[in-house]
């Protein structure tokens, strides 16, 4: 047999299943009858094995590792290339061992169908669940099951109907229907490249033949468009936004909405590097470059989609995880949480139950997640990030969590989980979709003023002499030409809060919040004192950066003394202190998140990150 | 074609992850094709710039086609090239008489680990594949190596759909893999495609019926039997051939390989 021809598509498969049930042999045998090894590949295998003393198998022609042939089983995933019917697949052979599940999952999360091997003899046993679990949380949806030695059995067909029966149903309530369940025996080659005289009562394809049966995903470009940013290049003259198209398609002259921030311009260019003529168009799949019409603040992390239907945004999600970490997962401790480009701490609020791979509708709870355990949980974010629910797109509907260095789980969103924020995210995107602009853009402003906008939130209890720092920081910045305002929430009690009682702190928050919107949007640096208000900072900060958001908000907290960093602050003080030197520390950190440019005591020509 | 454009899309994707996370970044660049093809995605991905260094380790046995050509590109396409050798090594009379994996262990990967910590990058992007070696077979896409350079392939960390590894513990660093997933074909369809210039007169047959498939130092690779004098013909004996890629690399007989990479060699 030969594979002399062209490629037309390419297709990624794992091959998973209990440890022992046969995969590493099924992926040699695959290719040793389809002629598709190298020359000498066999024969170096089989002289290695006589040297050592042992029977030659088909698995040691990808377990590679002299520490996995020792031990005769798969550490780590290998990926195998094997081209059939003009179709290159990469075959990725997953671990079955309990201990490196980790790895298996690291290849499953690659592939697009899967091949899952059960061993006759043995039949369904913790990780042919546990992995058909993985898969479906994975995104592997195609999966076609192999009974793998059959030979042990006899052929016998009742064996293999029991087998197929009992995992049917155990799929069906993953909502997983497999491919083809196929009788097969991959060390003696029976159903592997053809089907064999061995299973006269079996009808279907060959394992070979089954592949091409698995489908490529097309669908992706027909639903609502998904950029994740990654990235915005300044190399030359242009001002380019990169990411990966994950759902949907854009052309030229679409309008563009960003998520969180509620920005939005139109794409004016879509840049690419030896394409001519450069393309006007591009779908899910594709790496992208584009410009927009407008200088608007885009960071990596957003995601960009059509005005009618963007990603939900909260800072509460319920999920599916499943954990691989060293350390157990916890609740109150501090996670990375990435999804897509975004990457914000998180905490687990709640686990709600523990997922038994072989009791699906067990409602087992406890306090920890631990390694290879699978959970259904809530967690919270630090600050709102965009993300869709799984069961409607794949890449945004999944996350990462990381804990000490490594990617140690994975999980899909199942829901959106409400927080206090929702109304006022709703009122800010609503009113950000219709204000109205003139021709002046923020870019424009932050380059006339020698800075961006930015809120400063002047927090801490009574007596502590922050207003007189917030005072002294005015005068400062505007000595240096900035343009800063002092802004104390009491301003407005006898005016716009007239009609207000004191029973109703949320509106004046949220009329405090608006104010300060409209200031920014001037493209001032706003300095607001708390003291008027009566709720805890805590639950004002929150709402005051729903109401501005993107404009950056940095919080400054002067305490009785010092206890170490307060909870969403960026600089803590013991005052009354030296105010020139806190004065001095603010402004160093406005110039460090790129908010300030360098006071240079003339006119300000300023060149703008963003 | 559909398939070289997807297999560009993700290795854009990983070399934009590269450079986003990672301040002290280079790339191994040895002039063969695979690293060559992973320098031109690197012009895709960043609009015609090379926002890091591309690194060579010489081991001064190259072939001298291949440090000409080098010289050139690097001065049409504006290249910030850094040239590294394990001068100490040389100088003492390292050569491969003295042993093949030895050679190789002094002036590739001594000389890589020497240029790393004098630079002290912390990501270094490769043009290996996963079909080159059984070994290569089993990388991540970013792949750590501790401080000693190593590659504890016993316990590599997860790799979940498209989130790699990009924290790491002060004096460590990742090495980061975009062409894992393509073939010998596929680069030679995509140095078609892309009409990408390569070392033709070494890697086509100049009319004696031998061209190298895989370019290494000239003492230890060898020219294989071949008549392919275009990237066509090249393609079509690929897809007919079983003899492996790198049957003409002395370094990976035995478990030369195996050692070698998890030592640090690329």
């Amino acid at each position: 047999m030969t594979t002399d021809t062209a490629i037309k598509e390419r297709m990624n498969i794992v091959i998973v299943g209990h440890v022992d049930h046969g995969k590493s042999t099924l992926l040699g045998r695959l290719y040793a009858d389809t002629g598709t090894l190298p020359i000498g590949k066999i024969e170096k295998i089989q002289a290695i094995c006589k040297q050592q003393g042992k029977e030659f198998e088909y698995a040691f022609l990808f377990d590679s590792f002299l520490e996995e042939q020792q031990q005769g089983i798969t550490i780590d995933t290998a990926r195998t290339f094997f081209s059939w019917g003009g179709r290159q697949y990469i075959i990725i052979d997953a671990p079955g061992h309990k201990e490196f599940l980790k790895n298996m999952v690291s290849g499953a999360a690659r592939a697009e169908a899967a091949l899952l091997v059960i061993d006759a003899l043995e039949g369904v046993r913790d990780q042919s669940k546990r992995h058909g679990l993985l898969l479906s949380m994975l995104g592997v949806k195609q999966v076609t099951v192999i009974v793998n030695k059959m030979d042990l059995v006899g052929y016998r067909q009742d064996t293999f109907q029991a087998i197929e029966k009992e995992y049917r149903d155990f799929l069906s309530q993953l909502n997983v229907t497999p491919q083809y369940v196929i009788p097969a025996s991959a060390k003696l080659g029976v159903n592997i490249a053809q089907v064999s005289p061995e299973t006269p009562w079996y009808t279907g394809p060959s394992v070979l033949d089954s592949l091409a049966h698995f489908s490529l995903e097309t669908a992706l470009a027909e639903k609502p468009l998904r950029l994740p940013i990654q990235d915005v290049y300044k190399f030359d003259a242009r001002r380019i936004l990169v990411g990966r198209i994950t759902a949907g398609q854009l052309k030229i002259g679409d309008r563009l909405v960003f998520s969180p921030s509620n920005k939005s311009a139109n794409i004016q260019t879509i840049e690419a590097f030896n394409v001519d003529p450069p393309p006007t168009q591009a779908q899910a799949g594709q790496s992208v470059g584009i410009t927009l019409d407008e200088q608007i603040f885009v960071e990596r992390g957003q995601i960009a989609a059509q005005e009618t239907d963007r990603p939900l945004v909260s800072t509460r999600i319920r999920a599916n995880l499943f954990w691989l970490g060293k350390q157990p997962l916890e609740t109150r401790r501090t996670y990375s949480l990435r999804l897509a480009t975004r990457e914000v701490p998180c905490e687990i609020a709640k686990i709600h139950r523990i997922v038994d791979a072989n009791n699906l509708d067990d409602k087992h709870t406890q306090s920890t997640v631990k390694r290879n355990e699978v959970a259904d949980i809530t967690l919270r974010t630090k600050t709102p990030i965009a993300f869709d629910l799984y069961a409607n797109f794949e890449t945004t509907g999944r996350f990462v969590l990381v804990d000490d260095y490594d990617v140690a789980g994975g999980g899909i969103i199942t829901e959106l989980v409400h927080d206090e924020q929702e109304s006022f995210r709703t009122e800010a995107r609503e009113r950000d979709s219709v204000w109205v602009k003139g021709d002046i853009t923020p870019a424009d402003r932050a380059k006339q003023y020698g800075h961006h906008a930015a809120v400063l939130l002047f927090t801490g209890p009574d007596t502590t002499a922050k207003a007189f720092l917030a005072r002294k920081l005015e005068t400062v910045l505007v000595a240096e030409r900035r343009h800063a305002y002092l802004l104390s929430p009491e301003n407005l009690q006898r005016g716009l809060d007239a009609d207000l009682q004191d029973t109703k702190p949320e509106e004046v928050i949220r009329r405090f919040g608006e104010v300060i919107r409209l200031l920014t949007d001037t493209g001032l640096l706003v300095l607001c004192t708390t003291n008027a208000f009566q709720q805890p900072t805590r639950e004002l900060i929150p709402t005051i950066q729903t109401l501005v958001n993107p404009t950056p908000l940095i919080t400054i907290h002067m305490a009785k003394e010092l206890t170490g960093p307060q909870p969403d602050t960026d600089l803590t003080f013991a005052g009354p202190e030296n105010f020139d030197d806190c004065t001095s520390q603010i402004i160093q950190l406005l110039k460090s998140r790129g908010l300030l440019k360098e006071f240079s005591g003339g006119p300000s020509e300023v060149q703008f990150s963003i | 074609m559909k398939h070289l454009r997807q297999l560009e899309d993700q290795s854009v994707f990983i070399l934009r992850e590269a450079y986003k996370n990672f301040d002290n970044l280079a790339m191994l660049w040895s002039m063969g094709k695979d690293s060559t093809v992973l320098l031109w995605l690197a012009r895709k991905a960043f609009f015609g710039h090379v926002p890091f260094p591309l690194l060579h380790v010489d081991t001064s046995y190259k072939i001298p086609e291949m440090i000409e050509y080098r010289d050139r590109l690097a001065r049409e396409w504006r290249l910030n090239l850094i040239v590294g050798q394990n001068k100490k090594a040389l100088a003492e009379g390292m050569n491969p008489s003295k042993g093949r994996v030895e050679c190789c262990t002094a002036l590739k990967t001594q000389g890589l680990k020497q240029l790393l910590e004098e630079k002290g990058y912390t990501g270094v992007i490769l043009g290996v594949r996963s079909d080159e070696d059984s070994t290569r077979a089993k990388e991540r896409y970013f792949s750590p190596r501790d401080k000693n350079n190593e590659w504890d392939f016993r316990d590599q960390p997860p790799e979940l759909w498209d989130q790699y590894k990009i924290s790491f513990p002060p004096g460590t660093h990742i090495r980061i893999h975009p062409l894992l997933d393509w073939t010998e074909i596929n680069i030679w369809e995509y140095i078609k495609l892309e009409n990408i210039p390569f070392l033709d007169n070494l890697y086509l047959d100049q009319g004696t019926g031998k061209r190298y498939r895989s370019l290494g130092c000239a003492p230890c690779t060898y020219p294989i039997d071949s008549t392919s004098k275009n990237v066509d013909e090249v393609i079509i004996e690929l897809r007919n051939t079983k003899v492996a890629e790198r049957a003409g690399r002395a370094q990976d007989e035995g478990r030369g390989m195996e050692q070698l990479r998890k030592d640090g060699y690329m």
